[in-house]
Formats: C-alpha cells, sequence, structure tokens
C-alpha cells in the first residue's frame, strides 16, 4: 500500500505492507533512528511522535493510519543544527541522563511546552505516558516549565 | 588534591551541563539498538517452555528451509560454561534446560521477521525434571539439582559455592560473640523480611552487535558496562588472545548493573561463526528482556538486633538468601556483599551474618545498582526503628550513639575506617533536621489521608576485587586541545562531563577544548576494571589525574629549556606555562604541546601525551571464615528522609516530599550529583512501592512488560525536594571526592518502611509496599484507624451530600 505523510517538513511517499508499525516504518524505512521502541506495546513512550500536532506512540500505529498527515520526531525540532528553546532547556537542566528515552519526552515536551497555559501537575501528568528510569523525572519537569515560558515570551 | 587551602575553581564545583546532552536532545546520540553493518545478520532465540527438563532432542530442520534462515545453533554447538565470578552460565541450553524462558535454540536469519517465524518451526522433545521455585526448599538436602556439575565450573577465589546442593554461594561475617552480646541487651527486636525480583527497565534492552572475522578478530559493539572484564572472560571462555577481541561500546541506554560483567557478547560472537563469519545482532524485546535475560535476585533475609539500656548496639545477626535463578553468575557478589556490609553505618562489635545465593528454576539474575547494600538495609534500617520503639528512645538518638566514627571505629569486616572518610553524624542531622524529625506532620484535608514521615541512613562503597585497576591517557592536538581516554562509561551518570571538567580545570584551559569520544573500544580506550560500584569518578578521576601530572611534568621539561627556569619553577595553568611569581614569563600550551619551534628553525619536545593508572591500595581479600578484611576503597555516607501521604482505606502511598543527604567529599558537578540524587530517590521509590516480578506456576515471569510491572512515572515523584551535599573531602579522592551513583536509592524503601511504622503503627516487611499490601497490613495491625478512616469518609460523603441538597434547594 503506499501512503503519504509529511515528515518533518518533508513530502515523503513510501510503500509500506498493511501490517507495518508507523515506528517502524519511520526508523527503518525513514532511518529516523532517534525514533526508539522500548517496550513493543505503548507502554514506555519512547516512540511518541507529533502527528497532526498531537502526541502519539507510534509503535501502536499502523502506518497506513498515518497517511496523510503531519508527522514531526525529535530530528524536525532543531533548525540549521541549532536546538530548540526547549532542547536547550533539557541541557541545562540537565532533564537527561542515559538519553535513550530523551526524543520521547523531548517530542511530549515540545507539545507542552508551546501549549498557552500549562501547570506544574499538567506537564507531570502529561509526561506520565513515559517512562525514564535515570533522572526521576524533576529535571525533565522543570526544562519543560522553563521552556514554556520562553515560547510564551515569543 | 584534598588540602586544607581553598582554591577558586574556574569549573570544579560548577553547575555545568552534561556534555553529551546536545547529542541526546538532537537525537544523535548513537546507541547499539540503533547500529547496522553491512551484511549483518539477525538473531531470535527459542526461550523453553519448561522449567527444568532434559533436553532429549531438537528437531529444526524445518526452520532451515524458512526463506532467509542462514543457521540454527543449539547448545550442543556450545558446550562450555561461562560467567564473571561463577562459571555456571551456558549460552544456549546445555542438556537441561532450567527455567521457562531459557534460550534452547537460536536462528539466524537475513531478516528478524524470518527468525521468527524459523522459531516457530522448532519442535524440542523434552523430559520434564521436577522444579524447584523457592530459594529455602532448593537448598534443603534432596532438593532437585540445577547445577550436578557445580564443583567442575570456573570459580572466583572470593566465592564459595557448595558442590551437590544448590548453593552457588555461602558467605559468612563472623565478628565477636553474638550470644554474648545478646545477654547485655535491653531489648532483641527480630523479624524476617523480603524483597521480591525486580527489572533493572533500562530503557534500551540488550542489544550487542558481534562480527567473528576469518583473519581471526572479533569485533562486537555491545551496549555494555564493562568491555574490559568481557573481553577478558570472553578471551578465556572462547581460548582467544584478548587483544584479539575488540569490543566497542558507543553510548548506553541505561544499565544500573544489569549491564556488568560479561552480557551476551559471547553467544553473539559464537553466532557470528557459526553463520559463516558474518556480522549477528542480538536485540531483545521488551518482553523477551524480561524472561530471558538476567533480572535481580528477590531475597528472603531475617534479623535480629539487640540494644542495651543506653541504646548501644550489643549485638545483630542476620541472614539472607537470595534466589539467584538458574545462573548465579554475578548474584554470589550480591550474596556476598549483602553479607560483609551488614552492619551498615553502625559500629557493632558482635556480629555474625551469613548470606547465601541459591539455584532455583527461575529467570537468572545478575547485579543492580548498589546490590547487597539495599538488601541489607532493608532489614536493619528497619529493625532500628523496632528497637528503638521498644526501648522508648528516638531512632535518631540511637543511631547517633552507634554512627560509625572514621578514623576510630572498626567497620564490619574489622577494617578502621579512614579518618576523612566522611561524617556521617552531620549526615544524620542533617537528614532530621530537613525532614523535620520530632516534628508532627502537616495534616491534610482529608482526614482518612494521613502524612507520616521516617529516615533511614545508608552506607555504600565499591565492591570489587582488591586489584581492580584503572588507567586514563591525555594527548594534546595542535590548538592546545586534549583528548582524554579513559575506559568509564557513558550511561548518563555524568562521569565523563566531571573527568572533562577536571582537564580543563588543571590545564586552565575552555572546557570546549576538551575532548571525550562517546565510543569506548578496548583497543583504544584507556584500561578499566568495569563502571560498576560508584567507582568511576573515583578511580578513573585519580587515574586521570596521574595523567594530567604525568603531561603537566613532560611540558615543563620542554619550557624550562625555553624559559631557561627550572621546571620546580614553572606553573600550568590559563592554558600556559609560566614562570612562578613572573607570569609574564609564558609559553601559551598549544606552542609547546606539539614541540616547540625556535625562531631559527630548532625544534625541541613533542606531542604531549600523559598516562596515568589507580589501583585500590591497602585492599585485602576477605578472610573465608569470618568474612574480616579490608573490601572497598571508600564508603560513602548518606540518609535519606521522607514525609508519605498514606490513603488509609486504598493503603496508596504517596510521597509529597524527599530528603536526600550524601556526604561524598567533593561536588566535581553539583548538577549532575542532584541529578544521581533526584533519579536514586525514584527509582528507590518504585522499588519500595510498585516493583516485583510476579511468578505463574511454572516459575515462568508473569508480568514481562510495562503495564504489569509498574515503574514509577513523572506523577509518581515527590511533590518536595531537599537535596542537600556536604563535602569532607577524602585525600585519595579527585578533588576529595566519592562516588555517589548508587547510594542515592539505598535508603528510600527503609525510610519509607519507617515512615509508615512511625506514623500509622503498621509494620510491613514485605516490598513492595504496594496499596494492597499496605491496605492489609492496616486493616490488621491497627484496625481502630482502618475504622476511624471509613467513618470519616462517610462523613464527608454525608456532609457533601447536604451540601448539595442545600444547593439544589436554593437553586429551586
Amino acid at each position: 500500500m503506499k501512503v503519504r505523510f509529511k515528515v518533518n517538513g518533508v513530502e515523503r511517499e513510501i510503500e509500506v505492507e498493511p501490517y507495518e508499525l508507523l515506528a517502524d516504518v519511520l526508523r527503518e524505512r525513514l532511518g529516523l533512528k532517534a525514533l526508539k521502541k522500548g517496550c513493543w506495546r505503548g507502554e514506555c513512550g519512547l516512540c511518541t511522535i507529533l502527528m497532526d500536532g498531537e502526541p502519539v506512540k507510534s509503535c501502536i500505529i499502523l502506518a497506513v493510519e498515518a497517511d496523510g498527515s503531519e508527522i514531526y520526531t525529535v530530528e524536525g525540532f532543531s533548525e540549521d543544527g541549532r536546538p530548540s528553546p526547549l532542547q536547550e532547556s533539557f541541557i541545562r537542566n540537565a532533564g537527561l541522563q542515559c538519553g535513550f528515552c530523551t526524543p520521547g519526552f523531548i517530542v511530549v515536551g515540545e507539545y507542552l511546552a508551546r501549549k498557552p497555559r500549562i501547570s506544574k501537575e499538567e506537564v507531570k501528568y502529561a509526561l506520565s505516558g513515559t517512562i525514564c528510569r535515570c533522572t526521576g523525572y524533576k529535571q525533565i519537569v522543570d526544562a519543560v516549565l522553563e521552556a514554556h515560558q520562553e515560547y510564551r515570551k515569543e | 588534591m584534598g588540602g586544607a587551602v581553598v582554591r577558586e575553581y574556574r569549573y570544579i564545583g560548577k553547575r555545568i551541563p552534561p556534555r553529551d546532552a546536545f547529542d541526546k536532545v538532537t537525537g544523535i546520540a548513537p546507541y547499539v539498538y540503533d547500529m547496522e553493518l553491512p551484511g549483518m545478520l539477525y538473531v531470535k532465540l527459542l526461550q523453553s517452555t519448561q522449567p527444568h527438563a532434559r533436553i532429549k532432542g531438537i528437531d529444526y530442520s524445518k526452520a532451515l528451509s524458512v526463506s532467509g534462515v542462514v543457521a540454527v545453533a543449539t547448545g550442543r554447538d556450545f558446550p562450555f560454561r561461562i560467567g564473571i565470578y561463577v562459571g555456571d552460565r551456558d549460552l544456549l541450553a546445555i542438556e537441561k534446560a532450567l527455567w521457562v524462558g531459557h534460550p534452547v535454540a537460536a536462528v539466524i536469519a537475513e531478516s528478524p521477521r524470518a527468525a521468527e517465524k524459523a522459531l516457530d518451526l522448532i519442535e524440542v522433545d523434552y523430559e520434564p525434571l521436577q522444579p524447584v521455585f523457592d530459594p529455602i526448599e532448593a537448598m534443603k538436602p534432596g532438593a532437585p539439582l540445577l547445577h550436578p556439575d557445580l564443583g567442575k565450573y570456573r570459580i572466583s577465589p572470593a566465592f564459595k559455592p557448595r558442590p551437590g546442593t544448590n548453593i552457588a554461594n555461602e558467605f559468612r561475617l563472623s565478628k565477636g560473640d553474638v550470644d554474648k552480646g545478646f545477654s547485655k541487651a535491653s531489648v532483641v527486636v527480630e523479624g524476617e523480611f523480603s524483597i521480591p525480583f525486580m527489572s533493572h527497565v533500562y530503557m534500551e534492552t540488550q542489544a550487542v552487535i558481534a562480527h567473528y572475522k576469518p583473519n581471526g578478530y572479533v569485533d562486537i559493539w555491545s551496549s555494555a558496562q564493562s568491555p574490559f572484564s568481557a573481553r577478558y572472560l570472553l578471551a578465556m571462555s572462547l581460548g582467544m588472545p584478548v587483544g584479539r577481541i575488540r569490543i566497542h561500546v558507543p553510548y548506553v541506554g541505561g544499565g544500573f548493573g544489569g549491564k556488568a560483567g560479561l552480557g551476551w557478547e559471547p553467544l553473539a560472537v559464537m553466532l557470528s561463526k557459526k553463520a559463516g563469519y558474518r556480522p549477528v545482532k542480538l536485540l531483545f524485546t521488551r518482553s523477551e528482556q524480561m524472561r530471558l535475560a538476567p533480572v535481580v535476585a528477590g531475597v528472603k533475609a531475617w534479623g535480629k538486633l539487640g540494644l542495651d539500656k543506653e541504646g548501644r548496639i550489643v549485638a545483630y545477626q542476620a541472614r539472607f538468601i537470595f534466589d539467584s535463578g538458574a545462573f548465579g553468575d554475578y548474584t554470589v557478589n550480591v550474596s556476598r556483599t549483602a553479607g560483609y556490609a551488614c552492619t551498615g553505618s553502625y559500629e557493632v562489635d558482635n556480629v555474625e551474618c551469613l548470606s547465601y545465593a541459591v539455584y532455583t528454576n527461575k529467570i537468572p539474575t545478575t547485579a543492580l545498582r548498589g546490590f547487597g547494600y539495599p538488601e541489607n538495609h532493608w532489614v536493619l534500617e528497619r529493625l532500628i526503628d523496632m528497637a528503638a520503639k521498644k526501648l522508648g528512645m528516638d531512632p535518631a538518638k540511637v543511631r547517633s550513639i552507634n554512627l560509625l566514627k572514621p578514623g576510630k571505629s572498626k567497620t564490619s569486616t574489622g577494617a578502621r575506617l579512614r579518618e576523612d572518610a566522611g561524617d556521617p553524624q552531620r549526615v544524620l542531622e542533617e537528614v532530621i533536621g530537613s525532614l523535620g524529625w520530632g516534628r508532627e506532620p502537616s495534616s491534610t484535608d482529608k482526614p482518612w489521608k494521613i502524612r507520616a514521615k521516617g529516615f533511614a541512613l545508608s552506607v555504600k562503597g565499591p565492591s570489587q576485587p582488591p586489584d581492580a585497576s584503572s588507567s586514563a591517557i591525555i594527548k594534546f592536538n595542535e590548538d592546545g586541545s586534549v583528548d582524554v581516554m579513559v575506559g568509564t562509561g557513558n550511561f548518563g551518570q555524568g562521569t565523563v562531563t566531571s573527568l572533562a571538567m577536571i582537564v580543563a580545570e588543571e590545564f586552565g584551559i575552555p572546557l570546549d577544548k576538551v575532548h571525550v569520544h562517546e565510543m569506548r573500544s578496548t583497543n583504544d580506550s584507556a584500561y578499566t576494571w568495569q563502571t560498576v560500584g560508584s567507582r568511576g569518578l573515583f578511580t578513573d578521576g585519580s587515574a586521570l589525574l596521574e595523567a594530567i601530572k604525568d603531561a603537566k611534568s613532560k611540558i615543563k621539561r620542554v619550557a624550562s629549556a625555553v624559559l631557561r627556569v627550572s621546571e620546580d619553577h614553572l606553573e600550568i595553568g590559563d592554558g600556559k606555562v609560566y614562570v612562578k611569581g613572573k607570569p609574564w614569563h609564558y609559553i601559551p600550551l598549544e606552542r609547546i604541546v606539539m614541540g616547540y619551534l625556535y625562531e631559527n628553525g630548532n625544534a625541541i619536545g613533542g606531542p604531549i601525551i600523559g598516562a596515568g593508572r589507580h589501583i585500590a591500595e591497602l585492599n585485602t581479600f576477605l578472610d573465608p571464615e569470618t568474612g574480616q578484611g579490608t573490601p572497598t576503597i571508600f564508603y560513602t555516607f548518606g540518609g535519606t528522609g521522607v514525609e508519605v501521604e498514606v490513603n488509609v482505606l486504598t493503603g496508596e502511598i504517596k510521597v509529597v516530599k524527599a530528603v536526600q543527604v550524601f556526604d561524598i567529599g567533593k561536588a566535581i558537578n553539583p548538577l549532575l550529583v542532584e541529578g544521581q540524587m533526584i533519579g536514586g530517590f525514584v527509582m528507590g521509590q518504585s522499588r519500595a512501592l510498585y516493583e516485583e516480578l510476579i511468578f505463574d506456576e511454572m516459575g515462568s515471569v508473569a508480568n514481562p512488560n510495562l503495564s504489569f510491572y509498574y515503574v514509577a512515572r513523572a506523577k509518581d515523584m515527590p511533590d518536595e525536594w531537599v537535596l542537600k551535599i556536604i563535602e569532607t573531602p577524602q585525600s585519595d579522592g579527585p578533588y576529595g571526592a566519592r562516588g555517589i551513583g548508587e547510594n542515592v536509592m539505598i535508603a528510600v524503601a527503609p525510610a519509607i518502611g519507617n515512615a509508615l511504622y512511625h506514623g500509622l503503627s503498621v509494620d510491613v516487611r514485605s516490598l513492595p509496599l504496594k496499596a494492597e499490601r499496605v491496605w492489609r497490613a492496616i486493616r490488621e495491625q491497627n484496625p481502630k484507624l482502618y475504622k476511624e478512616a471509613l467513618e470519616a469518609v462517610k462523613r464527608s460523603i454525608r456532609e457533601s451530600y447536604k451540601k448539595l441538597r442545600e444547593a439544589l434547594v436554593v437553586a429551586r
């Protein structure tokens, strides 16, 4: 089956099998290796992407379901090799350790930080779809809230 | 280093973001998980469906006919065993399957799909044997034996297996006379405690690529903590020269001990050979990871503590039975460590601690962050609070009386604690001060939710052989920048950032001019034994300082000729080598580190390389009968306090406040130290409250996924944090630093257990403190509290209903 979607701003058209997962197509076929699978069943959130502006777990979505959509992965947020304000905030706050889950958190983080209004409780709750085993989350939550302040200024 | 002189530092002690952060936030950081090689094949493992069975035959002829399948291997192909401490592991089941999940065959294919398809076509003929799942049953005479050849395995000298039984290791710590001690006790408390199996849940599952080349060299890319140990053990097991094996480790997606020692490299190497010298990749799904790769041993423990009327510990006795599952490889060291460090932060003259690692027909186990210490602290730190209550004394006072005194006290192993080991009394004071111990916890607006406070102390030193060593190499580049070669790995601990900061500090060059490659390769990184045990910064940092000293002396030798001043009168800083007292006489480093060129074209010196090393000094083997000796290079003292909110009606525990205090000698980078303190707390909280691998009647892991095996998420973290770093420098640590990576999670469970004990008068001795268990304990142990909470909630419902009715009346 042929699917078309826009990935990180680029139109892509690709032949997929009906059973192929979106995560596998993005990772293995389009080479977006920052997207990880940590659980293979929608539990850990590492493969989170933005699909039409909403965070979704790409390991429990079929590639065909993404036909016609606009997709962003972590690779799509930096410009000219420069990290986004949210990515900068993760760096500043040490909101990462081993880094394996970080792409998932950056995606959800961008989604949250760009909202017009968010509370700390909302951020904690919204980030609970993604597992980080290293950081204990505090520095991730701080990073998102700090980036939110910057995005509001923009 | 060390010293009383307070220096102004440019980098040391500063909150500097992790240097690998850019790679990680932008997604360019490489992991083995992501790597592929040309011509690479994929491996899938067939798991045993039997907990204990003789393998009579394996028919894989149909599997071989699947398109894309290159080869199938079974245990017959690899009739040897491997391991770091006890060589009891097979690559694929040899003759017997030992647990449900035990890999019995491997399919190597052009794609993971082809390999999976072929797995279904392999037929295994099992002859079931009697299994044993409970470690206490497994210790009894006549229990089914997992390893009848235990006596023939290669055993590291520190361990004592009992051939002819299921005991993989037996450790005994004995000091003084416990019977005499207990006879002087005013109060004695004792109890049984337990901790279930847990999964490390490092986010990058086990991943390894191996390429056995026809020229006799082996290249391996592995998500590993210990490339050098793995290389050595691999060479020994395969009978290969060490130098022909090259293990490469890029960023590692979490390890927590689960990727220490020897991993899946041997199997991958042998499969590469079997597949005609093509590279093969082994990558586990989460469910495979949780059914066949080593997890964390459960423990059944017992402890007995006696205090005299002043609150002094007069005797302590404990027993730990670690359920090592089918292989004891690394868990034997977990049992040993739990035993030799059983008295925690306290000085106890009369001690007897027995510790065992016992085989059962369950998933094998290995190291976890802090191993041995979380287990022995869960017993001791709970017993102290029980004994204090019985004596009518403040548990803080009891701890204060018994704390080890640096320079004076002897530890559990009879070694005198060095003078500059830290300040345990101050740790205790800071914990209880920050927690507001002694003041009532704040009340909640819901009377069925009760707040409670508890705390516990912790100590941790690296558990390593006495000759564990490290090294470091630095080399200068043309622009005066430095390449740093170390062996210590990068899985998020921040050690590498701190090491780079040390180099920048010592030469007075910008941090941007210090480069540490993310890849560790056994052939061109400096050697380190393993990245485990909170040792990295201490050992590899010490080696690095020696390398810096070496490079500095080489620079000074050249500068001495150029500046015509003796080497003793030269100093290096600010990116220059200059004359002491006359800093305007200097040479910029970049003009000297590749050789100095005189105006007439003469040149001296040459590229500067510095080398350094570290080895544990004055450590000893432990006495095989009494466990006495010097096992460690430092002890880091710490403590954890919690305020929890317990829903009496559901048993749910919410941690509202966390206090973490550690005396780490020197915080090279406080931002990253705090990262360890926070991350370790939440991991400890997760183990204390939620985590438990559940086994069915076949001993099979029933929850091999992250829905039914719950780990803490962002919403679970405490609302309030108090993080305190105490800096009592240790003279042989880099800038006085001691390790911190593991201690941060050790006292969390006992602190929460103690909070329940004090605040609700409920004593729960089994982890996790999950809602159901706590709810049952409240109903059994404090029914009055439960009844009051039930009344309170009924009252609240009645009031809400009344208000609603009144509002409706008004509305009408």
